[in-house]
């Protein structure tokens, strides 16, 4: 058994829309992602809303069809598959979703929803169903109670356990988790994080953990990536990044990042300027009417993505030499 | 930890619904039985009792034939509720399957629903069924299938709009991430989830069809003599209107209270839907 688990590379994905003049345009979601992921690793992705984190997950489980790119997952083209190896890359790469109020079918008991999923997949003969569910239950700490209860009687954290019980019902080696704490109260969102943690280690689950929030990425995460109107910018382990981040747009997030020191809170806008419209991208870097450092040819020319060392890499021309000392102070 | 109780089920019936239902099934026990609620048989000719006004032996009085006017509302409860059953559960099926459909899979079938629901709604609904029942002939075989004809678009329409709400949400995803065939997914998770609407819609549309039939049966091209229906029973009155109005204002009545007993009910079950949810 390898231990790299899912590669996507290059993976576009653009939806037609009507522009602000009225004439059809595409939106363009993704831009070319790419990032692998290991068995038993976390992979963060964080990035403003509408920087395409959502597409991509949703892109990865194929609930999306994208443009362009491939996925190989375990080795084969996840892409091609279609009937039964379809079924079964569905079936190991799980997503829980962000609202936990509609990812869940309101007419069916937890009961029922696990038994199905586990039934559809064959995963255990009728007479062990039940003790599968019991164990299920157990595995995201809901009482064994709630297996006759309907979603209606459950609270948001409940709820998102469910979901994840019902990802884990099938058994994958993958989950992609969208946003699943951002609906959630603070302290539910520690027991979900931790949950997930404690899955992770048992299972040895690799896990995609797309949200917003910088602190969570930053606990649960091995590896990090930055995304900003549907690309990557910064990848790289998880504390480097956020210790020592390279590129620009990194730097402004960690730095707007609410921080719960109240001497240090400011109240520095986090970037200036306007978001670029991902109908009409400019032409060079994606980053260059916000940023600080923009030089000439960033207005012309997007930088490819540039490795710092080993591991890290950024999409930001100053990467090319070490960041500028005007840069270093900058970062905490 | 444990499970939270809020129990946001309805615990108490709601009056609507109440009385929905029990018109509805004293209709149900009379269309039956009509026999044993019936004084009198609705055919039996007394040509002592023409035109008789309400009196004891005859509540409702009696017709031009001396027929009691009670027992032939009564029986005619049988041809109404049937009418009302008959006409509008083809449509109901057929039209829910169609519109289910073609709000999942969606493309060309949603353009040729769409357009045929435009070319439908603009005929007044009676005037497409009087012109098929033209092409078919008259009686309830006939009016059963006019119905049908046009009544299942109306389905249609509505199943498709409530399927395109529920495979938006995550949960129709989350079936789709599980590996799940469309069929598990369109009948085991998003047709459950919309059929409320339709459900409803149902109770209102036999109303509709209560009245339609009874308005086809007093143009004589719905249910043929001597079978006693509400609008044909008015039909046969209407001659008599200024001397003997108990003809026509009883089934009259009739009419109002059973249409009344669909769309009670119908809002009992939207509303308890609404809660459930």
């Amino acid at each position: 058994m390898t231990k790299r688990l899912l590669e996507v590379a290059d993976l576009t994905k653009g939806f037609v829309t009507r522009g602000a003049d009225g004439r059809i345009a595409q939106l363009k979601a993704l831009r070319g992602v790419s990032f692998t992921l290991d068995r038993g690793e976390t992979l963060g992705i964080v990035g403003e809303s509408g920087s395409g984190k959502s597409t991509l997950a949703r892109s990865v489980v194929r609930l999306i069809e994208p443009d362009g790119g491939s996925i190989r997952f375990d080795g084969t083209d996840a892409r091609r598959l279609s009937g039964r190896e379809r079924s079964q890359f569905n079936r190991r790469v799980q997503m829980v979703f962000q609202d936990p109020y509609s990812s869940l079918n309101p007419r069916m008991t937890v009961r029922a929803a696990l038994a199905e999923a586990i039934g559809v997949h064959r995963l255990r003969p009728p007479a062990a169903v039940d003790g599968r569910i019991a164990e299920l239950l157990d595995l995201v700490q809901l009482p064994q109670e709630a297996a006759e209860r309907y979603p209606r009687d459950f609270s948001g954290g409940q709820r998102q356990r469910i979901g994840i019980a019902r990802a884990l019902a099938v058994e994958p080696d993958c989950l992609i988790a969208d946003e699943i704490v951002s609906a959630l109260d603070l302290s539910i969102q520690a027991q979900i994080i931790n949950l997930l943690l404690e899955l992770q280690a048992r299972l040895d689950l690799a896990i995609l953990f797309i949200s917003h929030d910088l602190r969570i990425v930053r606990h649960i995460s091995h590896r990090v990536g930055v995304m900003y109107l549907g690309e990557i910018v910064e990848t790289g382990g998880a504390e480097q990044v956020f210790a020592d981040p390279r590129h620009p747009y990194t730097q402004a997030l960690i730095a707007a990042a609410p921080t719960l020191d109240p001497g240090r809170r400011g109240r520095q806008e986090a970037v200036h300027g306007e978001l670029p419209s991902p109908i009409d991208l400019p032409a060079g870097c994606s980053f260059a009417s916000r940023c600080v450092h923009v030089m000439e040819r960033c207005l012309t020319m997007p930088p490819a993505l540039l490795s710092v060392d080993r591991t890290r890499a950024a999409r930001c021309y100053l990467t090319e030499n070490a960041a500028p000392p005007a840069l270093r102070e900058k970062s905490p | 930890m444990t499970v939270d109780t809020v129990d946001r089920r309805p615990n108490r019936l709601q009056p609507p619904l109440i009385f929905g239902t029990a018109i509805l099934t004293l209709m149900l026990i009379t269309a039956l039985l009509p026999q044993f609620v019936a004084p009198y048989d609705p055919t039996r000719f007394d040509y002592h009792a023409t035109l008789a006004p309400p009196s004891l032996a005859h509540l409702f009085g009696t017709d031009m034939y001396g027929r009691d006017i009670l027992s032939r509302i009564l029986w005619a409860t049988r041809i109404d509720l049937q009418i009302a059953v008959f006409s509008t559960v083809g449509p109901v099926i057929v039209g829910t399957l169609i519109g289910t459909l073609v709000g999942y899979y969606g493309g060309f079938a949603d353009i040729v629903l769409n357009r045929l629901v435009d070319v439908v709604v603009t005929f007044p609904f009676l005037v497409l069924v009087i012109g098929i029942i033209a092409i078919l002939g008259p009686g309830l075989t006939n009016l059963y299938i006019a119905i049908g004809l046009v009544d299942w678009v109306f389905f249609a329409r509505l199943a498709r709009a409530e399927i395109l709400v529920q495979r938006r949400l995550d949960y129709a995803h989350a079936a789709r991430g599980l590996g799940y065939g469309p069929a598990r997914i369109i009948f085991r998770h998003l047709l459950p989830n919309a059929i409320g609407p339709i459900i409803t819609y149902w109770m209102t549309d036999m109303a509709l069809a209560i009245l339609l039939g009874s308005s086809l049966g007093y143009l004589g091209l719905g249910a043929q003599p001597p079978l006693a229906e509400w609008g044909a029973l008015i039909a046969d009155g209407k001659n008599f209107m200024a001397t003997a109005w108990w003809i026509t204002v009883f089934p009259g009545i009739a009419i109002v209270v059973a249409g009344f007993g669909f769309s009670l009910a119908g809002d009992g079950v939207a509303d308890l839907l609404r809660r459930r949810e």
